[in-house]
């Protein structure tokens, strides 16, 4: 009797105890079933052979997201063909942000030539699993879905040519060579996720 | 004659007023406007103009202005992150005749930074930080606000 009581007790802390939102780096990430603009389903599970993931919530209409639009295509480009691609997932409402529709982001990719999967999440379950909050949000998987970084791209949203800390290639390079990421977590000023209205 | 100088004084006063100036400030200014103790609870929003819900909550600020004496409002700005050049913030100022004080936060490198504004804060914009500075007491939202909300967050710091 005593120890149902225990378990009871135990219970109740649990469920009274918050729920933590989001990942932080060393948790395991989960899996996802998102449907991409070419209308197939994509899980992380489906790259039988990568080393990694750089997982990035991102949208059509945010500035930043137009600053980084084509250093996203350049990692994608640089480490795709070693095993860590681009998985990038728009999580913004339509109903808020009208250029973030399906349709929007089929147009967006099509014109941008995205050879990676371009996501949408339509409940934003994804997005608040992860606890991405800005566009563009990194978050660097290893191939066993272990979160080695999140953050921003690099440290000048303004000019890709004026970059001195990438830490998203630092993080990528680590992770094909074994090791932790030099920078594990960055802040940046960013477009908030659009939510959908409570 | 006469006509002539009246029509010139009437053009004269028909001109749009010049875009206002608008001071560029560093992080310990803005470190200062949080910790140095005031008698008005101090409401600090964070905007730019390329952000739409940023855009769309700005009234509520200026309508507080306008309702409550007893807070102090200030807009930052969060261009020149982007931008530099602050004539687009000191036009869209100007254009929206804003009455709240506006600043922009002159500062690069954001990671560097945004842990000392609130550690609390993703960076994303809005973000609106209500704060009393007597207590400490302060309250962050890194949401668009709505009618009502800056009233419950005042009085929420203000106990």
């Amino acid at each position: 009797m005593k120890k149902l009581f225990v378990v009871l007790l135990a219970l109740i802390a649990v469920a009274a105890s918050p729920v933590k939102q989001g990942f932080e780096v060393g948790d395991t990430a989960t899996d996802f079933k998102l449907k991409n603009v070419d209308g197939k389903t994509v899980s992380l599970a489906d790259y039988k052979d990568a080393k990694g993931y750089i997982v990035i919530f991102d949208c059509n209409t945010c500035p930043y997201s137009k600053a980084y639009n084509q250093r996203i295509i350049d990692l994608n480009t640089k480490y795709a063909a070693s095993g860590v691609p681009v998985i990038a997932i728009n999580a913004n409402d339509p109903n808020v942000s009208s250029g973030d529709s399906f349709e929007e982001m089929v147009k967006l990719a099509k014109q941008k030539g995205y050879k990676f999967p371009y996501l949408v999440d339509e409940t934003q379950e994804v997005a608040k699993a992860y606890g991405a909050t800005n566009t563009p949000h990194v978050f660097v998987l290893s191939k066993d879905l272990k979160v080695t970084y999140i953050g921003a791209i690099d440290d000048n949203s303004r000019k890709a040519d004026a970059v001195s800390k990438r830490y998203v290639e630092d993080a990528v390079d680590a992770l094909l060579q074994g090791k932790a990421a030099p920078t594990t977590k960055t802040k940046a000023i960013g477009c908030g996720i659009k939510w959908k209205s409570a | 004659m006469k006509f002539i100088r009246i029509s010139v004084v009437l053009f004269v006063f028909a001109l749009p007023a010049s875009a206002q100036r608008i001071p560029q400030i560093k992080l310990k200014e803005l470190q200062q406007l949080l910790t140095t103790p005031r008698e008005k609870v101090q409401v600090i929003n964070f905007w730019a103009t390329w952000c739409a819900p940023c855009v769309k909550e700005l009234p509520l600020f200026e309508k507080l202005k306008a309702d409550n004496q007893h807070v102090e409002i200030t807009l930052v700005s969060m261009d020149y992150d982007l931008d530099p050049d602050p004539a687009k913030v000191e036009r869209f100022a100007t254009r929206k005749n804003l009455q709240n004080k506006v600043l922009i936060l002159a500062e690069t490198d954001p990671n560097s930074w945004i842990d000392k504004v609130d550690k609390n804060w993703s960076g994303a914009l809005p973000a609106t930080i209500v704060i009393n500075t007597k207590t400490g007491k302060r309250k962050l939202v890194q949401k668009e606000l709505h009618e009502g909300d800056l009233e419950k967050l005042i009085t929420e710091v203000s106990n």
